[in-house]
Formats: C-alpha cells, sequence, structure tokens
C-alpha cells in the first residue's frame, strides 16, 4: 500500500516557478495554456492493511510536516 | 553577555555570527550543535543563516525538529531574546515561533547583494538603538526570501508594530523597485507578539566591521545588548 501525496502552493501565493513555465510553454507553441502551479509529488510506502487509520496519520503528517499550511495545500490518496 | 549560535548540518554563517559577537562586539558566546538539548547559562540566541539540512521539503522545515530547538522554544517562551538571520528566520517561521512564511524569491534568482534597510519600529529589543531616520546597508544572500502572511496575519503584524525591518531605497522609501524578493510590504524582518524572538533576511552579522563594506549591521547587536543590560540592570 502506498500513500501519494501531492502538495501545491496555496492559490493566494505567488507562484514564480510556475508563471516562468507557463510563459516558457507558451514559448513553445503550447498557445492558450492557462496558469501553471509547480508543487511536489511524495510517495510513502505503507504496510497493507488498516487504510483508514493511515489515512488519519498522513492527514497529520502532511499539516505538521510534509506540507506548510501558511503557503501549501495538500491532498492525497491511499492506493 | 553570553551568546549561543546554533549549529545545524549545513548552517554557514555560524563563524560570522560568533566572530561578530565575541570579536567585532566583545561579549562571550560559543557554537550550540542542533543535537544538544539545553540552552542554560546563555543571554541570547541566534540562529544563523545557511542551508540546514540541505533546504529539504521547505526552508528550515527539517531544522525544527533537531533537540536544540525544543530548548529555543523554551527559551523563548521565558522571554529570552532569539534572532534568526535568514535561514535562522525560516526555521523562525517553520517552528512557528514567528508567523507568516519565506518563499521562492518574485525573480526565481538567488540575490546575493547589499540592500537599504529601514528600521520601522524601534520598540523592540532588536531595534531600539538605531535612529529612526538611519537607513542601514546589510547584504543579503537568499533565494527564498519572499515574506508571505495572510491578510489578517498581516494586518495584525502592522497593527501591533511587529514589522521591524523593511526594504527601502537609498531615499528610506519602500519602493517595488528596492524589494529584492517581493515580500509582500517590502518586509524584511519582523518580531513575535512578545517582542523577544525576530527574524530577518538580511545578514547584520556580515557588516559589522568598516573592512566589511558596512558596520550598520553593529546597531542590531548593539540595540539587543543595551536591551539585555537594562533587563539585567533592573
Amino acid at each position: 500500500m502506498k500513500a501519494k501525496i501531492i502538495v501545491t502552493p496555496k492559490k493566494a501565493v505567488v507562484d514564480p516557478q510556475g508563471k516562468t513555465v507557463q510563459g516558457a510553454l507558451e514559448h513553445l507553441g503550447f498557445k492558450g495554456i492557462g496558469a501553471v502551479h509547480v508543487g511536489k509529488y511524495l510517495e510513502i510506502e505503507l504496510p497493507d492493511g488498516d487504510a483508514e487509520g493511515w489515512r488519519k496519520k498522513i492527514d497529520e503528517a502532511c499539516h505538521k510536516l510534509l506540507s506548510n499550511p501558511v503557503i501549501e495545500e495538500y491532498q492525497f490518496t491511499i492506493e | 553577555m553570553n551568546f549561543a549560535v546554533l549549529q545545524f548540518p549545513a548552517s554557514n554563517c555560524d563563524q560570522d555570527a560568533l566572530h561578530a559577537v565575541v570579536n567585532v562586539l566583545g561579549h562571550q558566546g560559543r557554537f550550540v550543535w542542533h543535537k544538544e538539548d539545553s540552552l542554560d547559562g546563555f543571554d541570547a540566541v541566534i540562529i544563523p543563516g545557511g542551508f540546514s539540512y540541505g533546504d529539504y521539503l521547505r526552508t528550515g522545515a527539517i531544522a525544527r525538529f533537531s533537540p536544540i530547538m525544543q530548548a529555543v522554544q523554551k527559551f523563548a517562551a521565558d522571554g529570552k531574546p532569539v534572532l534568526g538571520i535568514c535561514n535562522g528566520f525560516q526555521i523562525l517561521c517553520e517552528a512557528g515561533l514567528l508567523p507568516g512564511a519565506l518563499v521562492r524569491n518574485r525573480s526565481l534568482q538567488f540575490r546575493c547583494e547589499h540592500i537599504f534597510l529601514k528600521s520601522v519600529e524601534k520598540n523592540s529589543p532588536f531595534t531600539g538603538q538605531i535612529p529612526s531616520d538611519k537607513i542601514l546597508r546589510i547584504p543579503i544572500a537568499h533565494g527564498e526570501g519572499c515574506y508571505f502572511a495572510d491578510d489578517s496575519t498581516l494586518a495584525q503584524l502592522k497593527s501591533n508594530g511587529q514589522v521591524l525591518w523593511q526594504y527601502v531605497n537609498a531615499q528610506g522609501e519602500p519602493t517595488e523597485q528596492s524589494n529584492p524578493n517581493g515580500s509582500l510590504s517590502n518586509i524584511a524582518g519582523i518580531c513575535n507578539a512578545a517582542r523577544n524572538v525576530a527574524g530577518l533576511m538580511p545578514h547584520p552579522e556580515r557588516a559589522c566591521e568598516p573592512i566589511l563594506g558596512s558596520a550598520d549591521g553593529r546597531l542590531i547587536f548593539e540595540s539587543l545588548l543595551h536591551w539585555m543590560e537594562s533587563k539585567t540592570k533592573n
């Protein structure tokens, strides 16, 4: 079983990386694209079973360490 | 006065900070390794700049779990002064000792240059001896120094006088051009509500002697020393 976690900057936080990537994509000819947001992807290997229990623990881990709630949002799945 | 200068893996301004307080200002101090767990006997703590733990995950995110940071939490709760410089500021924000966060510079560039800094709040242990019309010329060296806080936190910082330093131009005006990293309201440094914990991105320890091109940074350490000495007398 694995936790797959995506951390992205909050909308209110200026994301210069995303803006720069967007500019580069447009420069390459990818016209018509919208805003780009650059975040992080984390995978955590977990023992099989008790997905619900792990969901709570991973949520806590995201809140305490894997993301900074001041500037970032997170979402995750347990598969 | 006795200063603790914390050392994390990949701190790199620790030597400069200890040099400033011991050799330049003539006080006592020593390095405190991040695995130590006590700050007994120290009067002030400096968390120096660097790239603690390789900036893994986020700047300062891992350093805050070091054993010594538990002691810093207690030290701060006791009302004793803690100054975080550059990476030290980032660590204090991650540790929740200061509000807000430092994110990637708006330009995406690592900025390494002298900037002008204005001390906008005299009522703190770190700014009390800085003349209100003095513009400090101090170096910065960071890639993640853009200060961010949500609207209500920012409003609170301003109404409580917790914004201590702003980036300004040579005339002392906080313009967009004088802001090297995109920080909200040109914020270069803040303090906590109790006013004994402060952080700033510029490096005052690198500007304490004329031979380094500026001695303006001394005013920040002298403010702190003056505050500590007057507290001891009372």
